[in-house]
């Protein structure tokens, strides 16, 4: 009886957005008396950090410090329509509505600028702090606070903005398959090493290691928790969760968190990422979505490393002691089923 | 992307962190309204049985018991959330008419001052059950003479016409004659449970001016109005909807189950009703991730090229399918994985059974596709005699490669992160491998075919 070590690899694609309905996302962008923008939405934050990466995306695009934006969600009946927030599909479709709505607000504050500056709008920019410019001529600079206050107050303009983005509704051939089901394509690699108590059965996962490939980062703290949050969920997923322990009888499911077994804090292994940005062609910034695969590279790279510690193939999850017991017990005795 | 960028790729303070760690984010829960009524609902406590009867009497004399709903108070009883996007046949029921499919059905919802009064009431509801036959295997349930869990007399959702998804490209059966090996692998997934911290739950409100506000945790505010307002046959504009920030999601917030009924309750009762799931609902009634059973037969050249795929998955949609029938055509259109495979054949079958329903979770169909394409590609590099790291390097896909479901790949990147990760992890690559890209075949690159 012994502790054995192996490391396993996975490889894995991951599909941004879905679309076999049609798949909108809206937002609405307007300027306050005080050069805040507030971005209108329907889209809902589920706590991966929508308000904070939409805050970035429009901030980026008016040319505004962060903090001059607010981001307000989930309402329907100030919001314009949203698809959901699912589908790894928020950041790339809201993100795009957002640059749209953006685009429009900034071009009505340069409209409002340009005749309080009296000069020809495109010879204006504004510096992504606040200030807005004849550009090369820093003497003739007024913040966009105050071009804000006196397009309300002098000019009796709003400044305000649409935007909308949809990938259109693709038909599935039902005899090919024929389909074009997604908007860009996010990558991920995960090497995981474990190390299996061949006495116990127990599996306790030493490493998770991965490259991402996702277009754009917004936001780099926001995307390492959704890569060590996935990791956690990935690694519950290949050797702890069920709902039916018993599968395919229903007996014995689980109540609450004293039955359903999850890894703790203490079975955390060391994360580590690297993230790769080529951005994609049709996302804001060159977005893709990684929301959900972070989950899902870790879970064939831990069963393959527990292949590679013990020699039992498994394929059927979770990878309980019970199951890489048998498996052992199978291989010493030299019965079918330890490998394939 | 040359422009330099000021603040998108900072990592910004999350918006509603210092929320967060004071424990000041509001949820729906949190929101409490004067006069406010408590929703439970009754539940079947059978696999599958016909319903014969409901008997409230007893409920009714529970002291706080305010009214009780079954399936004849709601306007139009049918649950089909997929039928905004025209996903037909409708086949759930709001609340339960003469069959029951699943352990934990909903039945009737009773309406009552307190949590306490509702689930006293609960139960001292009598209900008149004759058990069925119930199926619990998907391959159990394609058999002739299994129970059939549909209204339409078998146990599969269909496609167009056909049992499952189909996907072909090229040849398959040609290609096998053609390989040097076959590699067969069959993998098993259990349910799960979505397990986020806040159960899912909405407070209905009727507004002075004849609207409902609901205050939900849904994923998606507007499937969910739109849903509600179909079942309760109200105009939309009856009906606003606000979320917040949700306290976990992963796809088990997209169903839309008690918005309606609460919605429902607040009508006839013209008072505020709050439905929140219980921990053992939210795990043993709400949807699950579902089960699935992938067959992966693979025909593989002596070189490790893999040249035919067909994939046999039946997904578990449990007694309803609700977005099960969308995470099978993801699957299918993700099941050859990041690899350049000329010949594939896939056929993904939802399949009922008299679990618990399934729905929408992170990786929907993709998650299970990856676990077994993943485990299988390091079978055959055993066979082939390869390493885990050169099997994945010699099949990768590269922009311009056709997809099974016959779209170009564009924005594939699978050569790059390999790359990343194999030099995370101090993995020495051969050079022919270091020097790959993604870029399309022909271009004068290493290793293209």
């Amino acid at each position: 009886m012994a502790k054995v070590r192996g490391t396993g690899i996975s490889a894995v694609n991951y599909p941004t957005g879905m679309n076999l309905g049609g798949d909108p996302s809206q937002a609405l962008v307007h300027a306050t008396t005080s050069g805040s923008f507030v971005v209108t939405l329907a889209a809902t934050d589920l706590g991966q950090g929508l308000r904070t990466v939409i805050g970035q995306i429009a901030a980026e695009t008016l040319g505004v410090a962060f903090d001059q934006v607010v981001v307000d969600t989930a309402d329907t009946d100030t919001g314009p329509h949203d698809m959901g927030t699912f589908a790894s599909r928020a950041t790339h479709r809201v993100g795009n509505a957002v640059i749209a709505a953006a685009t429009e607000a900034r071009q009505a504050l340069l409209d409002v600028a340009a005749e309080e500056l009296e000069a020809p709008v495109d010879e204006l920019e504004i510096d992504g702090h606040g200030n807005l410019m004849v550009r090369g001529v820093p003497a003739r600079s007024v913040k966009v606070a105050d071009i804000a206050s006196l397009a309300q107050f002098k000019y009796g303009k709003t400044i305000a903005g649409r935007g909308s983005y949809m990938k259109p509704k693709s038909d599935v051939d039902p005899e090919t398959g024929a389909m074009d089901p997604d908007s860009t394509e996010a990558h991920a690699c995960t090497v995981a090493e474990v190390e299996v108590d061949t006495e116990t059965g127990e599996v306790t996962v030493l490493s998770i290691r991965s490259a991402y490939e996702v277009g754009r980062q917004v936001n780099p703290a926001l995307v390492q928790g959704q890569i060590v949050g996935g990791a956690w969920m990935g690694m519950s997923h290949a050797l702890y969760e069920t709902t039916a322990p018993y599968y395919p009888a229903p007996d014995h499911s689980p109540r609450d968190f004293s039955e359903y077994l999850m890894p703790g804090t203490l079975e955390m292994p060391e994360i580590e990422c690297v993230v790769l940005e080529i951005p994609s062609s049709n996302g804001p910034y060159g977005v893709k979505g990684i929301g959900e695969m972070t989950a899902n590279s870790p879970i064939p790279a831990i069963v393959n490393a527990v292949y590679h510690a013990t020699g039992v193939r498994i394929d059927e999850l979770p990878i309980t002691p019970e199951k890489i017991l048998r498996g052992l017990d199978a291989r010493r005795s030299g019965t079918a089923g330890a490998t394939t | 992307m040359s422009a330099p960028l000021n603040v998108v790729g900072r990592s910004v303070g999350r918006s509603d962190g210092i929320g967060h760690v004071t424990g000041r984010t509001r949820y729906t829960a949190d929101h409490a309204f004067p006069g406010m009524l408590h929703l439970r609902m009754v539940r079947n406590p059978l696999h599958h049985a016909k319903l014969s009867g409901i008997d409230l009497s007893e409920a009714e004399r529970v002291p706080g018991f305010v009214r009780a709903l079954t399936a004849r108070d709601v306007p139009h009883n049918r649950y089909t959330i997929l039928s905004l996007i025209g996903v037909e046949p409708e086949e759930e029921f709001v609340l339960a008419e003469e069959r029951v499919r699943f352990k934990g059905e909903a039945i009737a919802a009773i309406v009552a001052e307190t949590e306490e009064a509702a689930l006293d009431a609960v139960s001292k509801v009598r209900l008149d059950l004759e058990e069925l036959p119930a199926v619990f295997d998907v391959e159990a349930a394609l058999e002739p003479g299994a129970p059939i869990v549909t209204h339409w007399g078998n146990n599969t959702f269909m496609y167009e016409g056909h049992p499952c998804r189909r996907v072909r490209l090229g040849d398959v059966e040609q290609a096998f004659s053609e390989a040097d090996h076959i590699v067969e692998g069959v993998y098993n997934t259990s349910p799960i449970e979505h397990a986020p911290i806040e159960t899912t739950g909405c407070i209905a409100v009727p507004e002075a001016n004849g609207r409902y506000t609901v205050y939900t945790n849904t994923q998606a505010l507007y499937f969910s109005l739109d849903n509600t307002a179909i079942i309760l046959q109200v105009p939309g504009n009856r009906l606003h909807f606000i979320g917040g920030t949700v306290g976990g999601g992963f796809g088990g917030k997209v169903d839309v189950i008690v918005e309606p009924i609460a919605t429902l309750a607040a009508m006839k009762t013209n008072r505020p009703v709050r439905f929140t799931y219980s921990r053992s609902e939210e795990m043993q009634v709400s949807s699950t991730r579902s089960a699935w059973r992938i067959y992966i037969k693979d025909g593989v050249s002596k070189d490790g090229h893999i040249i035919a795929r067909k994939v046999t998955s039946y997904a578990d949609s449990g007694a309803y399918s609700r977005q099960t029938p969308y995470a099978l055509t993801k699957h299918a259109a993700n099941a050859a994985g990041p690899y350049a495979i000329p010949n594939v054949s896939i056929d993904a079958y939802c399949v009922y059974t008299n679990r618990q329903p399934t729905s929408a979770m992170r990786g929907f169909g993709v998650t299970m596709a990856s676990f077994a394409i993943e485990v299988q590609m390091d079978k055959i590099a055993e066979v082939v005699g390869v390493d885990p790291w050169t099997i994945r390097f010699i099949n990768a896909y590269r922009n311009g490669d056709m997809k099974p479901h016959r779209k170009l790949a564009e924005d594939a990147t699978l050569i790059e992160t390999m790359q990343a990760a194999a030099a995370l992890v101090g993995h020495e690559l051969p050079d022919e491998f270091k020097a790959m890209t993604s870029a399309p075949r022909g271009t004068g690159q290493p290793g293209g075919r």
